[in-house]
């Protein structure tokens, strides 16, 4: 069993921050992450080919330059299934292609134990049924980008990206970057909701010029606020997306596409913090001004306290990381206060419209897992009850497709959390406590 | 303030089996359930209709209330996902082997099909089982159902009967014909059912107590396992009423999922799984089942099964367990261990048999909670 004074798990931006504050104040640090390489969802490594993306990479190679001569661990390819007893978590390779990996290609399961640990383990998009969204050619905005950095090529592709988050501006330029033709970007919030967040802005001179760089480089496309997919459309065999029909309450038409990357924002992954069985409140993880849990020795940053984008995480990482190793967080603390604000009028300006929730038709699919319709869930009491009786939320996802769907659709709160974290194999979960661990030191 | 007949507290499959025969019987019946229909021990557990036949009164019980699963067949809906699998008894040794022989004499006494599988032909009706094992017991009519779906067929049909749920507030006082929920409804019946499984809040000291279990469900693997497994060590382990206990228990689900336990573990309320007992008891599986090592594992949960001393089921008036003053309104229907999906039916028949002074088809003494009185002080 290896052993860590921190293990800090999520490699995006504020588990790089938190490790690297922890490791430079002296600690014996461990970094984890289910990708191979760190970066996680924003700094994910690809070809970029803005221009504008300039000074994003240079803060990210100097993040990531920080991070290797901390003298921190890392954990790649390893995702965490299990927090068997305190001080203790399980992480799986499950492919066997990590460099730790003793076996190329056979499944790895490893025990670690922790004095402290960091959750830094992101946020996820929030998909929201309606007529077509299950078809091939429908992404969220965050996959298609994650996807097309891997090499899926979109070049000459008509692209109609929509939902809301200012994920949906920056994926378009990706994607344009990427040869892509932008159809349109349609934001579902009006433009009475964004203003005050954009106002506010002014103070963050930095964003403001990353969207109008964004904006720049989307072109002659069209950026409609106020504006919601109602229907992707199908041709008559019903397999190829042909297109998506767009509303802005008033009227409603149809864009031709080849594919859509349609998100509703964020949603915050929490699962670990609820295992471990960290107080949430409102969906989020409740930390205090050191971003300390209300679990003894636990901490937790970056979008699981509050959906706060890249610079609340690079903050709230770097105080994590301190307080861990027991340092003043002190002169940071103005910052955490500025983002923390940043991120309460993001989640304002970015609120889900009432009309969303009629979207779905009777037969529409809300849990892809198991098949299980719209008209299947209306007629349940609550979360317990649809679980029960319709395997909602049961199958392998484990509800963290579906279930910011039904609290948006119907309010129904994720009630419980259950090991593992995502499908492992059977084997992996007999522990015995003489199971021997290889982690190579690769400080 | 309401006026019923029966009030039965707790919705489970044992709770619902009743409000079902009680309606349709023709009394006034409301339901009482805190949370969510079927969310205890109902959904914790597998949904095994199982003979078994631990002593002669078990062996009655449960072979009848089979036979009312078969009756109600044809009436059961596609959620119920009701599969008539068949149960094999794996015989892992020589002396397993022996009990096999016993245990198929049992079954032939007691009218229960069942047939001795040498070495050969349990491997050809289960080829992921190891090879080396000795042999089997298969009982085809045993089968296996989705409890909550089935505990909703019971509630929906009782409630069409005439029956009412009232569902979101626990009962937190039952005593001489009054209930009393937690958000001060007040109910009066002639009787109240208690139907709470491990749950004894409402009357302390009955001889029940929890005793928890393990289950992992895996992802879809149609034809993987084609009959309920149980190694026969199971009934060794599954006796033992002290210490903690693992088995090889194995059931196919309809939709290709598999359900790998089992534990047995007394005095124990943690609610969450332990990492010792799930070792153990994966070790168990994998010991008899290599191949399930690689399924993907998708969750793995726990629940309390409600234990009585001599693992028989109660059934009928609270008599003397009601404490000093006597209460002729409170009945029970509780303490099924480990059977209450397979004998809900039939408890419920007999239940009502009582309360309607109908003639039981098997008989109902053994079941009697008034066994106990002697000995309450024991349990108080």
């Amino acid at each position: 069993m290896s052993h860590y004074e921190v293990i800090v798990v999520g490699a995006g931006p504020a588990g790089i921050a938190a490790a690297t504050a922890a490791a430079r104040s002296g600690s014996r640090v461990l970094l984890l992450d289910e990708n191979p390489a760190p970066g996680g969802q924003i700094w994910r490594v690809g070809r970029s080919m803005l221009k504008g993306q300039s000074e994003g990479e240079a803060a990210k190679n100097h993040a990531l330059k920080r991070l290797r001569d901390s003298g921190a661990s890392f954990l790649f390819g390893y995702s965490v299934y299990d927090a068997p007893a305190a001080g203790e978590l399980r992480a799986i390779c499950e492919s066997g292609e990590a460099a730790d990996c003793p076996v190329w290609g056979e499944p790895h399961a490893v025990s670690l134990r922790y004095e402290k640990l960091i959750l830094a383990t992101g946020a996820r998009e929030r998909f929201l049924p309606f007529p077509g969204w299950t078809l091939p050619g429908v992404f969220g905005p965050g996959g298609l980008q994650a996807l097309v950095k891997g090499g899926f090529d979109v070049k000459g592709k008509r692209i109609v990206v929509a939902g809301s988050g200012p994920l949906l501006l920056a994926v378009a330029a990706h994607l344009r970057g990427y040869g892509a033709e932008v159809v349109c970007v349609a934001e579902q919030a009006p433009l009475a909701q964004m203003l005050p967040f954009a106002i506010s802005l002014w103070s963050h001179p930095a964003k403001i010029l990353q969207g109008i760089q964004y904006r720049a480089a989307l072109g002659s496309a069209p950026f409609h606020l106020g504006c919601w997919p109602v229907a992707a459309l199908a041709d008559i065999a019903g397999g190829k997306l042909t297109g998506v029909q767009l509303t802005d309450g008033r009227r409603t038409w149809t864009e031709d596409c080849d594919l859509v990357a349609c998100g509703y924002h964020l949603v915050p992954n929490t699962e670990l913090a609820s295992l471990l069985g960290c107080a949430i409140e409102h969906g989020l993880v409740k930390v205090d001004e050191e971003q300390r849990t209300s679990v003894a020795h636990v901490y937790c940053a970056g979008e699981p306290t509050g959906i706060g984008g890249l610079d609340a995480a690079l903050v709230q990482g770097e105080i994590a990381g301190l307080a861990s190793a027991g340092k003043p967080t002190r002169s940071l603390q103005g910052r955490r206060v500025a983002e923390r604000k940043f991120a309460r009028r993001l989640e304002a300006a970015f609120r889900i419209r009432p009309e969303l929730r009629s979207l779905a038709q009777p037969d529409t699919l809300v849990c892809r897992c198991e098949d299980v319709t719209y008209a299947a869930l209306e007629k349940r009491s609550g979360w317990t009850d649809a679980k029960l009786q319709t395997r909602c939320g049961m199958g392998p996802c484990q509800g963290r497709i579906c279930s910011a769907a039904l609290e948006t659709l119907f309010g129904w709160k994720q009630i419980s959390v259950r090991p593992p974290l995502m499908p492992v194999p059977v084997s992996a979960l007999v522990y015995s406590e003489s199971q021997p661990v290889n982690l190579k030191e690769n400080q | 303030m309401k006026n019923l007949d029966v009030v039965i507290i707790g919705a489970g499959i044992v709770g619902c089996a009743c409000a079902r025969e009680l309606s349709l019987a023709g009394l006034r019946v409301g339901v009482v359930e805190g949370k969510s229909p079927g969310c205890g021990a109902t959904a914790a557990g597998m949904g095994h209709l199982v003979v078994m036949d631990d002593s002669p009164a078990q062996l009655a019980l449960t072979h009848y209330s089979r036979s009312v699963w078969s009756e109600l067949m044809a009436e059961l809906p596609g959620s119920v996902e009701y599969e008539a699998c068949g149960t094999i008894w794996v015989a892992a040794d020589e002396e397993e082997m022996a009990e096999v022989h016993n245990k198929s004499r049992i079954c032939a006494a007691a009218g229960v099909q069942a047939s001795v599988l040498g070495p050969a032909e349990l491997s050809k009706a289960e080829p992921h089982l190891r090879g080396g094992l000795a042999g089997g017991l298969l009982v085809p009519d045993d089968g296996v159902v989705y409890p909550p779906a089935a505990a909703d067929f019971f509630l929906q049909e009782a409630v069409q009967a005439g029956a009412e749920l009232l569902q979101g507030s626990e009962a937190v006082f039952a005593s001489q014909g009054m209930v009393r929920l937690a958000n001060g409804t007040k109910l009066t019946a002639g009787r109240i059912l208690l139907a709470a499984g491990a749950d004894c809040s409402l009357l302390p000291g009955l001889p029940i107590r929890r005793r928890k279990g393990h289950l992992l469900i895996t992802d879809r693997y149609p034809g993987f396992v084609n009959h309920q497994l149980v190694e026969l060590g199971y009934l060794k382990s599954a006796h033992s009423t002290e210490s903690d206990s693992v088995a090889f228990n194995v059931q196919p689900r309809r939709t290709g999922q598999l359900l790998i336990g089992s534990s047995r573990q007394f005095d124990n309320d943690d609610s969450r799984a332990e990492t010792k007992i799930v070792g153990q008891m994966l070790e168990r599986a994998l010991a008899y089942m290599p191949g399930l090592g690689q399924l993907s594992g998708l969750r793995l949960w726990t629940g309390f099964r409600a234990a009585t001393p001599d693992k028989l089921p109660l059934i009928g008036p609270a008599g003397a367990l009601t404490g000093e003053v006597a209460d002729p309104s409170l009945w029970l229907v509780a303490g099924f261990e480990g059977l209450g999906i397979t004998n809900a039916p039939g408890a419920a028949r007999l239940l009502a048999d009582q309360m309607l002074s109908r003639t039981s088809v098997i008989d109902p003494q053994p079941f009697l909670p008034n066994r106990f009185a002697a000995q309450e002080a024991v349990y108080a």
